[in-house]
């Protein structure tokens, strides 16, 4: 094992799984010759050459289009958004075309693609540019959706969606491509899809989180052990397949649940993974099921706001709090 | 918005509280959780907290008085919030209440039986009996509506509890967790249990576990598989009324055995003279006990909470089993009624009883009750006050036993009777000394025509 930050692991993962099938390639905005937005597909370019990394025009819906069109025709294309903000641009792309072609050419088309690049909130870039976009894409059946928390959650996650014959909608976080984590260095290291992790054990109550909340409802479970107030925290890693059973049986052990989500909350993930646990767990669960989300206002760009728009530690330890009835 | 506060139940047992102490005064702040008044229950005096944030707007019980559960005692609100149509409720609630208490106590007992016996409600502790009290009843508990996690709910299922014997801790008085585990630490399961209204939800859960867990194919351990029928309404009856005997009536009972000798020649001597009259062994033991009966008025009697009720006739219910249960028709005063008519009575109310015919007023108000299974050669038993009678007779069978007379082993018919009594009413010498009366009467037959 190695200790890397998040950036290098996937970029790890894009480089075995480049040099492992030669129909792997990728595409987008910057991706070679500046070497990535964030430095995601630092080498990559020398490594491989231009025809397997692409530098794209300021055009996502074509590009997306491009990349489900060479999907389609067998090749594996892994297709970088400079941030998931500029995917609502090629959403008919993603939805209509990607999500839907196995379907309506009945089975003869799989679209083996990744779209993958930053999701959520940065450091102040605003409104427009600090969506979480998850709920969007795990309305629509035909797409998987994967959101690591952990570096090596990053590279054995991002190497089974390269794998994946589906479309899979791969979303990572500005603020934690820095975060350093051990990484498990064997090439066929892989993490499958659809299978929640307990990022901590406990019995009191259980946080489910995901993508950057991860690292927050691990901090909030320290400071609540120290308030004799066990966390189980369940890291869903696949919000599309879901493992619910991961969630539900947690839920049975502890009987209170926080979702935490730097997501808005209406229409959101948590509210999915709430009603689930409501129809499958009701009654083990001895506190409403509460979610801790992000702020249901546009991001405001001012510093002291956006900290407030998103859940941290304290907000995670008063909601545990509260469904422990502690206070 | 405004919240009533009603009457808690603060100990299992406590059916109305007396405010003892109002540790707020009506305009005070109150928060969730602080201590509001202090309540004497049946127990002890017990602290009440608010469940809700506001200001104490109204106090409708003052110190001293006392309410039953879930009456508003006060109102808790915003300090500038119209608070009037709580007012009015809580006038009209306890007009109505007290409207109901007043002719209750000059009802005749067969009619508050009746009304008992024909209600499909699941008797109440909480509720006094009586038509207009009931409805009083009913609207306290809608306002008194239980909170309770679902797990909370799932685990007093399971081990019996009574969820309106506690008190929640959550939020607004929801039941949680801790709270059943506290309740469970103490043994409130186990008195709940007794209490009956623990056993509806918890036979709807045994119900549907099957169906959450598909049958395994090798049923050799674990539980025992089994099969659920819906319990007629004769049965629900049977349950409701007996388990609100035992429960709350303290029982006791007293074994007598009785030499049946002269009861045997007599009732031959009167059966050659005319065998139309078929009078059987029971029916003298139904015209011996109504005749004991009246010598003995504390047992032919009733508690009534505040009073205990004595009956001027003996109307004796007479244990008739039926096909998937058991009925008690009344031979109405039958202390005064001769052996013919009791036994022609008898059999046609068992008759009627058999085919499902018999009328509320006709198994409804007995003053006592003689189950006999002698027939079924019982020797003895202990039989299940019908309440609100104080004692029932169980009555095992005749036979020939050895006995001694005089230094004598001699051959006699001999008959063990035991009467069950509810102590708040029959004391432990009563009932023997009624047990004499019926004793020497049965074993000398002649003195009920002297």
């Amino acid at each position: 094992m190695a200790v890397m930050t998040m950036r290098e692991a996937l970029n790890q993962a894009l480089r075995e799984e480049l040099q492992r099938d030669e129909n792997v390639f990728l595409m987008g905005e910057e991706v070679a010759a500046y070497q990535g937005a964030y430095k995601v597909s630092k080498g990559l370019l020398e490594e491989f050459g231009d025809k397997r990394v692409i530098d794209t025009p300021i055009t996502e819906l074509g590009f997306a289009g491009l990349g489900v069109g060479a999907a389609m025709v067998g090749l594996r294309p892994v297709v970088e958004f400079m941030t998931f903000n500029f995917s609502i641009l090629a959403t008919d792309q993603i939805i209509n075309s990607a999500a839907k072609m196995l379907y309506m050419s009945g089975g003869q088309y799989k679209i083996p693609i990744v779209f993958r690049g930053p999701n959520g909130s940065a450091f102040q870039v605003s409104s427009q540019h600090s969506q979480a976009m998850e709920s969007w894409y795990s309305y629509f059946p035909g797409v998987k959706v994967v959101m690591p928390s952990t570096p090596a959650d990053a590279k054995g996650l991002l190497k089974s969606a390269i794998r994946d014959d589906d479309p899979v909608i791969f979303l990572e976080q500005e603020r934690m491509y820095g975060n350093k984590g051990e990484v498990p260095e064997d090439e066929d290291f892989t993490i499958p899809l659809g299978v929640a992790d307990i990022k901590r054990e406990g019995k009191d109550a259980t946080i489910v989180a995901r993508s950057l909340m991860v690292p927050v409802a691990l901090k909030a479970a320290e400071e609540l052990e120290k308030q004799g107030v066990s966390c189980e925290v369940v890291d869903p890693r696949t919000i599309r397949p879901l493992d619910i059973e991961t969630i539900i049986s947690s839920v049975k052990k502890t009987n209170r649940v926080v979702i935490a989500e730097e997501s808005h909350p209406f229409c959101g993930v948590g509210a999915e993974i709430c009603a689930q646990i409501t129809e499958r767990a009701f009654d083990y669960l001895d506190a409403p099921v509460k979610r801790v989300s992000g702020a249901d206002v546009p991001m405001p760009y001012a510093k002291n706001l956006e900290k407030l728009a998103i859940p941290d530690v304290e907000t995670i330890i008063k909601a545990v709090r509260e469904v422990a009835y502690l206070d | 918005m405004a919240t009533q506060v009603v009457m808690p139940k603060l100990s299992p047992t406590m059916e109305e509280g007396q405010i003892s102490r109002w540790l707020k005064n009506e305009g005070d702040k109150v928060s969730m959780g602080e201590p509001l008044a202090e309540i004497d229950t049946d127990k002890a005096t017990m602290e009440m907290q608010a469940l809700s944030n506001g200001v104490l707007r109204k106090i409708l019980i003052k110190e001293g008085e006392s309410a039953p559960l879930g009456q508003p005692i006060a109102v808790i609100g915003e300090a500038d919030e119209d608070i009037s149509q709580f007012l009015s409720q809580a006038s009209a609630g306890s007009a109505k209440s007290q409207a109901a208490s007043q002719p209750q106590a000059e009802k005749k007992a067969e009619s508050t039986a009746a009304t008992q016996e024909a209600s499909t409600e699941p008797a109440r502790a909480s509720q006094p009996s009586g038509n207009g009290a009931q409805g009083a009843g009913r609207e306290a508990q809608a306002n008194d509506r239980l909170v309770v996690s679902p797990l909370a709910a799932r685990m007093a299922a399971e081990a019996g509890i009574n969820l309106r014997s506690l008190t929640g801790s959550g939020p607004g008085g929801r039941i949680i967790k801790r709270d059943i585990e506290a309740a469970m630490s103490t043994g409130g399961g186990q008195q709940a249990v007794e209490q009956g209204s623990a056993q509806a939800p918890q036979r709807h859960l045994r119900a549907v576990q099957p169906g959450t867990q598909p049958a395994q194919p090798a049923q050799l351990e674990g539980a025992s598989p089994y099969r659920d029928e819906p319990t007629s309404v004769m049965r629900q009856t049977i349950a409701r009324r007996l388990v609100t005997s035992i429960g709350p009536v303290p029982h006791f009972f007293l074994t007598t055995e009785i030499e049946m000798d002269r009861v045997v020649e007599m009732r031959r001597s009167v059966n050659e003279l005319d065998p139309e009259l078929k009078i059987s062994i029971n029916d003298v033991i139904v015209k011996v006990a109504a005749a004991a009966l009246i010598q003995h008025p504390q047992v032919n009697a009733s508690f009534q909470d505040r009073n205990v009720r004595y009956y001027e006739r003996a109307d004796i219910g007479v244990a008739v089993a039926i096909e998937d249960g058991l009925i008690t028709p009344v031979i109405r005063a039958a202390d005064q009624k001769p052996l013919s008519q009791i036994a022609s009575e008898v059999r046609e109310l068992a008759e009627r009883a058999r085919s499902r015919k018999l009328l509320p007023e006709e198994y409804t108000g007995a003053t006592f009750s003689i189950s006999n299974l002698g027939m079924l050669g019982i020797d003895e038993f202990t039989a299940v006050i019908n309440p609100p009678e104080a004692a029932i007779l169980a009555v095992g069978a005749v036979t020939p036993k050895a006995v001694v007379r005089d230094g004598q082993v001699v051959v006699r018919q001999m008959m063990r009777v035991t009467m069950s009594c509810d102590h708040r009413v029959i004391d432990g010498a009563t009932g023997a000394r009624f047990l004499q009366t019926f004793k020497r009467l049965l074993e000398n037959p002649l003195l009920m025509i002297v």
